[in-house]
């Protein structure tokens, strides 16, 4: 008796969690979707901007947020991939790798403001990049790396070391049996720890703030040395920097909505690898 | 002394610094099969391993003595490791296919090592062969290794090991994860495959042994306890503690 009590107790502590947690999900998703999903058409997401912002679409924003995507990826994957590689396979366990270790981890907790500040410092005025996309997608790769690092180092943690030896039985070099065998072997989860990092850096705000983010241009460019709009940024001052915010509601809504459809795309891309991987198994 | 294959002589090895191989003198002849047996943990993989450089990855691992493989030293800085590799090969515990198709994880080993394009498709169809597999999976080449049945997956393991012609194989508990006709059609395998190579395998099961060895070395604590021929290790034991484990009394 009494263990039944206990059991419908524990019951009713974990759903509950459960469900409020997910609660507070499905109440954001519906307050932006419902009052959001009205102003996203063709022209929202294929128009610039017009009559101060009041009307129009945010193709830019659009535009800037991929290029900074592509600009964060491109610096971040292969030295996070490298760097995971050189730790996992290579790096003989000692206190250096340790410490190195350590202080990945640690750079993945520091505030992104503290990124943002940073890559004011060192891309923007130290390498004279200027504020652009250049010098934000770096800041974001910095931003970035950590998290790369260390699901892919994970990724690789999870080749089972006879995976290894096979080849190196066979007379493979380390670095053949890393190319032929443990790369593809993790590349599934490689991908999904990417793709995750990526769709949470394309979300961020305050690391660009400083580094090339644009109020508004009325350009298409896909130079790396200008200013850009971008989608989270873009949100941020619609809804509190604009001089009708109440007018502008609803394009800051329909911003969040397809902000939230970008990132969404992302994350189910990784799922879907994750779970093709799984039933290949 | 002219048929030996590999003479370890006055080896210790340690991880660390505990030490693993005591003073281990042996030495396996040619186109024999020689077992390695004793309880787990008496240091017979680790033997067996050190035979082929498998640890050579492990930061702690020291070997002390001399390892030769005919006339070379395994362990001279001046040996690749690649060659010795090439020259002895390994079947491991666990089959290990590549995550690639049957007809590519024989291909691997023969690319890597430069085999001349034209020759591969025969050597491979000969070692397949040899392992008697090819009559299972000749129509099914581009198959995924891994969809194979357990048994399948270890004789291509051995397959792949053959594909380069090797001198020595080394196998560790090759049968430990498969069912008794898998087991079988390995052993029946291993009998055949020593008219061509010296084969070491390190087993558990006393019956495998009689059935399959020429000589056998019993092993205890990280010491080579007693080495001789199958006959005289399983019927006439000069050891008390060899008596006791092949008689199952430990172990």
């Amino acid at each position: 008796m009494k263990k039944k009590i206990l059991y419908i107790f524990n019951w009713i502590l974990l759903t509950g969690s459960t469900v409020i947690v997910t609660l507070f999900l499905g109440v954001i998703l519906f307050d932006i979707f419902s009052k959001g999903l009205s102003s996203v058409s063709w022209s929202f997401i294929s128009k610039f901007p017009g009559n101060g912002m009041t009307t129009g679409g945010i193709l830019p924003a659009i535009i800037g947020t991929f290029l900074l995507t592509i600009v964060t990826t491109l610096f971040a994957v292969p030295f996070g991939v490298t760097c995971a590689i050189y730790l996992n396979e290579y790096a003989k366990p000692s206190l250096l790798t340790n410490i190195i270790r350590a202080s990945i981890r640690n750079l993945a907790g520091i505030p992104s403001i503290i990124y943002g500040l940073f890559g004011l410092a060192l891309f923007v005025q130290s390498l004279r990049m200027g504020t652009s996309v250049l010098s934000a997608g770096l800041t974001l790769g910095l931003l970035s790396l950590p998290y790369i690092i260390t699901t892919t180092e994970e990724a690789l943690k999870r080749i089972p070391n006879s995976m290894r030896e096979a080849t190196l039985a066979l007379g493979a070099t380390q670095f053949e049996t890393i190319r032929d065998v443990v790369l593809p072997k993790s590349l599934p989860g490689i991908l999904t720890g990417v793709i995750l990092t990526l769709s949470r850096a394309a979300g961020e705000t305050a690391p660009i703030l400083f580094t090339g983010v644009a109020f508004y241009i009325n350009t298409l460019t896909a130079s790396l040395n200008q200013e850009f709009m971008a989608l989270p940024y873009h949100l941020y001052m619609l809804s509190t920097q604009h001089n009708s915010i109440e007018t502008v509601r609803p394009l800051a809504y329909g911003t969040s909505v397809v902000l939230i459809l970008l990132v969404f795309t992302m994350n189910i891309v990784a799922f879907y690898i994750r779970f093709k991987h799984r039933t290949q198994e | 002394m002219e048929n030996m294959k590999i003479s370890v002589n006055n080896m210790n090895l340690y991880f660390g610094k505990k030490q693993i191989l005591k003073d281990i003198n042996i030495n396996f002849k040619t186109k024999k099969v020689t077992s390695l047996i004793g309880p787990s943990g008496c240091g017979k993989s680790t033997l067996l391993r050190s035979l082929n450089r498998m640890h050579d990855l492990t930061t702690d691992a020291i070997i002390e003595g001399v390892l030769k493989l005919d006339d070379k030293d395994i362990y001279d800085k001046q040996n690749s490791i690649i060659d010795i590799r090439k020259r002895v090969g390994m079947v491991f515990q666990k089959p290990n296919p590549l995550p690639k198709s049957i007809y590519e994880n024989l291909a691997y080993a023969l690319n890597i090592h430069k085999f001349p394009k034209e020759k591969i498709p025969a050597l491979i169809e000969s070692a397949l062969k040899e392992s008697y597999l090819w009559d299972e999976v000749k129509d099914e080449l581009k198959k995924p290794a891994v969809k194979l049945s357990g048994g399948q997956q270890q004789r291509l393991c051995i397959a792949r090991t053959v594909v380069l012609r090797p001198e020595v194989i080394l196998m560790d508990e090759p049968c430990s994860a498969l069912d008794p006709i898998s087991t079988n059609k390995i052993e029946k395998l291993i009998m055949s495959l020593k008219n061509d190579y010296t084969i070491i395998i390190v087993t558990h099961n006393m019956q495998q042994a009689q059935r399959i060895s020429d000589d056998v070395a019993f092993m205890y604590m990280g010491e080579l306890v007693e080495f001789g021929t199958a006959d005289q290790i399983f019927k006439n034991p000069q050891k008390e503690l060899t008596k006791n484990y092949v008689n199952g009394h430990f172990g």
